[in-house]
């Protein structure tokens, strides 16, 4: 009971601090907004990896299709802010649904493997279906009127937006890891024969954890369109979901706050390495293997063990 | 009927050897995958990179060398030469990899074993796309293997062929080898019952750390022959790599002839698409692994683990 | 002595008011040149860091200074992306203050950049981009297109190549809008002067291996093949046709975009006698080859591509252009820069309404490994395109700028 307020509380000072980032010129609220959309992307895989133990690297395909279909509805339709991104997530979630009945029948790497595969065959309608501009991407995508009411084309109102979108799939997540949905799923990761001898129907809690963790992804990608007014090929990428693992994994699988914190430093990283050229690839491999080798709780996984409270 | 396919015969016929060609290629870098995974239980997400270092040691050996050591004339290391050294040396490197890192995880999931080897892969693939950017350069076709044969108004370069036979050979070795020899029983029951085979006096750590030098040699190996024909580049790997998963895993992962029937069929399919619907030949292997993997768990020659 | 007093008083003030003036009429003091390109993946060889040099040159020449404000050359990383083309473009704008966006390689991150520019009001100069739509369809009011596009290329390589009697044209096709697009453009020049198109094969884009498609394009026997296609794809076309013998056939092959440091990559063995088009070849004049010296200082000995050294005009341009108006305000430079007649010894044209530069292009041809005498020196100029010839003619633009 303790420790879970503790938590509230952490997570209360870190939302007052980013709360009160456009009256600051240190950080750039744009570039917050870009984490607030992967630290979202890297919690549904987290959902997915370090809750049900079930590694996903076509996660990229819920990620772009709901930015590809969001950006088209806003932009081609002019629907508002708000239906545009659930028009997004329900796609996404979709999806998951189908991708996940489809991958769960097999286990491991098979599992990893067919979830790489489904996501390049999304790669490829990306490429060839006509509403997505192919190389071009969908640009100059607006962001639209919050309700009908709120302009978001302005930063500090979009940033508003943004940091309640992530605070609410936080406390989404929180929620569902702590609920006794939550809890089957880390006993089946823990020994899945046993949580069958006790009664339970594993393959449906997987193909839920799935479609919860899809769908958390589109609502990821459906934010990053409107934040960066776009999307593209990348979005759909293997890369990108080779990227939100590395993120999971060195913020610290099967925490809370280790997505968030992994999005950060990723997102900082390739934004800082990016005027050296090569250099990022070689420093975000040598990141994942150090991480691989000494760190596998992850930063914000380290820290908790150390002084032993939940994160 | 084939005017009908919009194709002739004999063009169909050479499209069907490029795949057949295309195939051996997969062929001959799954089976190192195949051949890792089957006896470690690692998933070398380092391959890509380990092919690339083989092309890339190829053309350092015939352009770079001289002006390093500062020779005069210049040192060119020709490509047969190569078709040792290369995997030698990428064998070595591996070895010293394995040694130092992967070893360490072994006693955990497969999935840190995977994460490893892609940490290495980008470090390797970022240095050399650091060093020598990412156009590449050329490699000439070895003298010896030039030119081709003209067959009814169509061209089969000699070096292809010459590619077919090397790569079908190797895999044909790497199979015996595994399946029918004193050395490959011992890997095989390696895996199966490490601590057994170890009480039987046999330096099972050993074993393994020779079987993951030898699987990255493979890859070298692959990237040698690569090297006259593709583009030289430090992405020429990361390109590859999941096609090469894909073709492993519809395989089964830990069969060898699973591995090497499989990539020689997907090269003629991936061959037969670049005909009738090109613009789908990168995604058609993608198409098959998702039913094969539906319908046959383990892949179409794998055991179930 | 009061008269004197007075005219120094007078004197003093004229002097601090049109300081002052100055002062309000450049943006914070300061002129931010912003060169965004693709620093380390596909098309660096063609911008990247060259350009970077390439604009650092043109400031230097400049004296370093305009208006009595210092000028600063920043750049940053796209990697051939939209996505990053266009946070790039916005932090550059936003956090760093720039002016004005420079370079702009790949479409997609062209028009990602050029849609940040707009919306913010500031200058976009595309050098390395490709696409006709730059200054058609996707026109905007301050956006300049300068070095070369898809229709000069199609025009110039299609005409001129159909023009010594090759024919028939066998298309090898990226399956993307560009390739769509130059392959279009192209095939309605063939077709116009005489030509035929008897067939075409696409393929994905970023394809490894190309030898099924050459051997179908070799297959037709087709006297041309056209390669739609860019970057690695058009690299390994050309590789795999050496291979399979087409070159030094009878078959020729045409790239229909290529660069210098593509053939560099490639080798003159395997490219020897290739025809393509470019905005600019540094060793077509003496004053190229002036430039071109000095940019090899500077740049590991490597000749500038005819994209890097749009860079260099055009920033030097910009930098007339803000000396001329005395301000940096993006719409009195534009229309400063659509007004002059430009001919600093690189290029000479004039740029119009929709953002074009209209300038001669130049068909080169590959020369063989025996005629080159060092590894820059890669081809011969062997047709000069005017610049009405290769450039849509006005009224036919779909430009919202410039219709009726």
């Amino acid at each position: 009971m303790t420790t879970a307020v503790k938590v509230d509380r952490v997570a209360l000072v870190v939302l007052a601090l980013l709360a009160l980032v456009p009256f600051q010129s240190l950080f750039y609220d744009l570039f917050l907004m870009k984490v607030f959309c992967f630290a979202i992307f890297a919690m549904s895989l987290n959902l997915l990896l370090g809750y049900a133990g079930l590694l996903s690297f076509g996660h990229a395909a819920f990620f772009g299709a709901a930015a590809y279909v969001t950006s088209h509805v806003i932009k081609e339709w002019q629907l508002s802010t708000e239906i545009s991104i659930l028009l997004g997530v329900a796609v996404a979630t979709a999806l998951g649904y189908i991708f996940g009945s489809l991958a769960i029948r097999r286990q491991g790497i098979y599992f990893a493997m067919i979830t790489l595969a489904l996501a390049q065959i999304i790669d490829f309608m990306a490429n060839q279906l006509p509403f997505t501009n192919g190389e071009d991407g969908i640009q100059g995508v607006p962001r639209g009127m919050l309700f009908g009411l709120i302009d978001l084309s302005d930063s500090t109102p979009m940033y508003y937006f943004s940091l309640v979108v992530f605070a609410l799939a936080f406390f989404f997540v929180k929620r569902v890891v702590y609920s006794p949905f939550g809890q089957v799923l880390k006993s089946i990761r823990e020994n899945e024969p046993r949580a069958i001898s006790l009664g339970y129907d594993v393959d449906r809690y997987k193909r839920l954890a799935f479609t919860l963790s899809a769908g958390l992804a589109g609502l990821a990608g459906a934010l990053k369109c409107l934040v960066l007014q776009l999307a593209s090929l990348t979005d759909v990428h293997w890369h990108t979901s080779g990227e939100v693992v590395l993120m999971t994994i060195l913020g610290g699988i099967g925490t809370l706050w280790g997505p968030v914190a992994g999005a950060a430093i990723v997102v900082n990283l390739n934004n800082y390495l990016a005027n050296f050229g090569g250099w990022s690839t070689i420093i975000l491999g040598f990141i994942f293997v150090i991480c691989v080798l000494a760190f596998r709780r992850g930063i914000v996984g380290e820290i908790a063990h150390r002084f032993n409270i939940k994160l | 009927m084939f005017e009908l396919l919009g194709i002739t015969p004999q063009a169909l016929g050479a499209q069907l050897l490029i795949g057949l060609i295309n195939g051996s290629f997969y062929a001959l870098l799954s089976l190192g995958l195949a051949v890792i995974f089957g006896l470690l239980n690692v998933i070398n997400f380092t391959h890509g990179a380990q092919y690339m270092l083989g092309a890339m040691f190829t053309w350092i050996g015939l352009t770079q060398l001289g002006y390093w050591l500062d020779i005069e004339d210049g040192l060119e290391v020709g490509y047969f030469v190569m078709l040792f050294v290369a995997p030698l040396l990428v064998g070595l490197l591996s070895i010293g990899m394995e040694k130092t890192m992967l070893k360490r995880l072994y006693h955990l999931d497969h999935l840190y074993g995977l994460l490893l080897t892609f940490g290495c892969a980008l470090v390797i693939e970022g240095m050399f796309r650091h060093w020598y950017g990412v156009l590449g350069d050329s490699y000439p076709v070895p003298e010896l293997l030039d030119g081709g044969l003209r067959v009814s108004g169509l061209y089969l370069p000699y070096y292809r062929l010459w590619v077919l036979a090397v790569a079908l050979l190797m895999c044909f070795l790497t199979w015996y080898v595994i399946e029918r020899t004193k050395l490959g029983s011992l890997l095989r029951a390696g895996t199966e019952n490490p601590k057994l085979l170890q009480s039987f006096g046999v330096n099972v750590p050993l074993i393994v750390t020779l079987t993951y030098g030898a699987g990255c040699a493979l890859a070298a190996f692959a990237g040698v022959l690569a090297a006259p024909i593709y583009q030289v580049t430090a992405i020429m790997g990361s390109n590859l790599i999941i096609v090469v998963f894909a073709v492993v895993v519809i395989g089964g992962m830990g069969s060898i002839a699973g591995s090497i029937i499989t990539g020689l069929g997907l090269g003629v399919i991936e061959g037969l698409t670049k005909v009738f619907y090109p613009e789908a030949s990168s995604v058609s292997i993608f198409v098959i692994m998702v039913l094969v993997l539906l319908l046959k768990p383990a892949g179409l020659f794998g055991k179930v683990r | 002595m009061r008269k004197t007093v007075l005219a120094t008083v007078v004197g003093a003030s004229l002097i601090a008011m049109s300081g002052s003036t100055y002062a309000q009429s450049i943006t914070d003091n300061e002129v931010r040149i912003g060169v965004l390109t693709d620093l380390s993946a596909i098309y660096s060889d063609i911008e990247g860091p060259g350009a970077v040099t390439a604009a650092k040159m043109a400031v230097k020449d400049f004296g370093g200074k305009v208006l009595g404000k210092k000028i600063t050359v920043l750049s940053a990383d796209t990697q051939s992306k939209a996505d990053l083309s266009g946070s790039k473009a916005r932090e550059l704008f936003e956090k760093d203050k720039a002016d004005m966006l420079i370079g702009n390689v790949s479409t997609a991150s062209a028009l990602a950049a050029m849609e940040v520019a707009d919306q913010k009001g500031k200058i976009t100069i595309v050098t390395g981009a490709a696409s006709l739509p730059i200054t058609n369809e996707k026109c905007t009011a301050t956006n300049i297109h300068y070095v070369y596009d898809t229709y000069a290329l199609s025009r110039g390589t299609g005409k001129a190549v159909v023009d010594t009697g090759k024919k028939d044209w066998f298309f090898v096709t990226a399956d993307y809008a560009f390739g769509h697009t130059l392959e279009r453009d192209t095939s309605e020049v063939v077709v116009a002067n005489g030509g035929k198109v008897v067939g075409g094969v696409k393929h994905p884009i970023k394809t490894q291996d190309f030898s099924s498609f050459m051997a179908q394009a070799q297959a037709s026997g087709a006297q041309v093949i056209g390669l739609a296609n860019a970057g690695g794809d058009t690299i390994g076309s050309v590789k795999q046709a050496a291979e399979l013998g087409i070159m030094g056939s009878k078959q020729t092959v045409v790239p229909l975009l290529m660069f210098i440091s593509d053939v560099q990559a490639l080798g003159l063995k395997q490219t020897s006698g290739m025809s393509f088009t470019v905005g600019w070849y540094w060793d077509y004049n003496e004053a190229n080859r002036k430039f071109a010296k000095r940019f090899m200082k500077e740049f590991k000995g490597k000749a500038p591509t005819s994209v890097q050294a749009g860079v260099y005009s055009a920033t030097m341009q910009y930098l007339k252009a803000i000396e001329a108006t005395k301000t940096d305000d993006a719409a009195a430079v534009m229309k400063h820069l659509r007004s002059v007649e430009i001919d600093d010894g690189l290029f000479k044209g004039k740029i119009r309404a929709d953002g074009k530069f209209e300038h001669d292009m130049y068909l080169l041809q590959v020369k063989s490994p025996k005629e080159s005498k060092n590894k820059n020196d890669v081809a011969k100029v062997v047709k000069v395109i005017a610049a009405k010839d290769a450039t849509l003619p006005i009224s036919e633009s779909k430009c919202k700028l410039v219709q009726k």
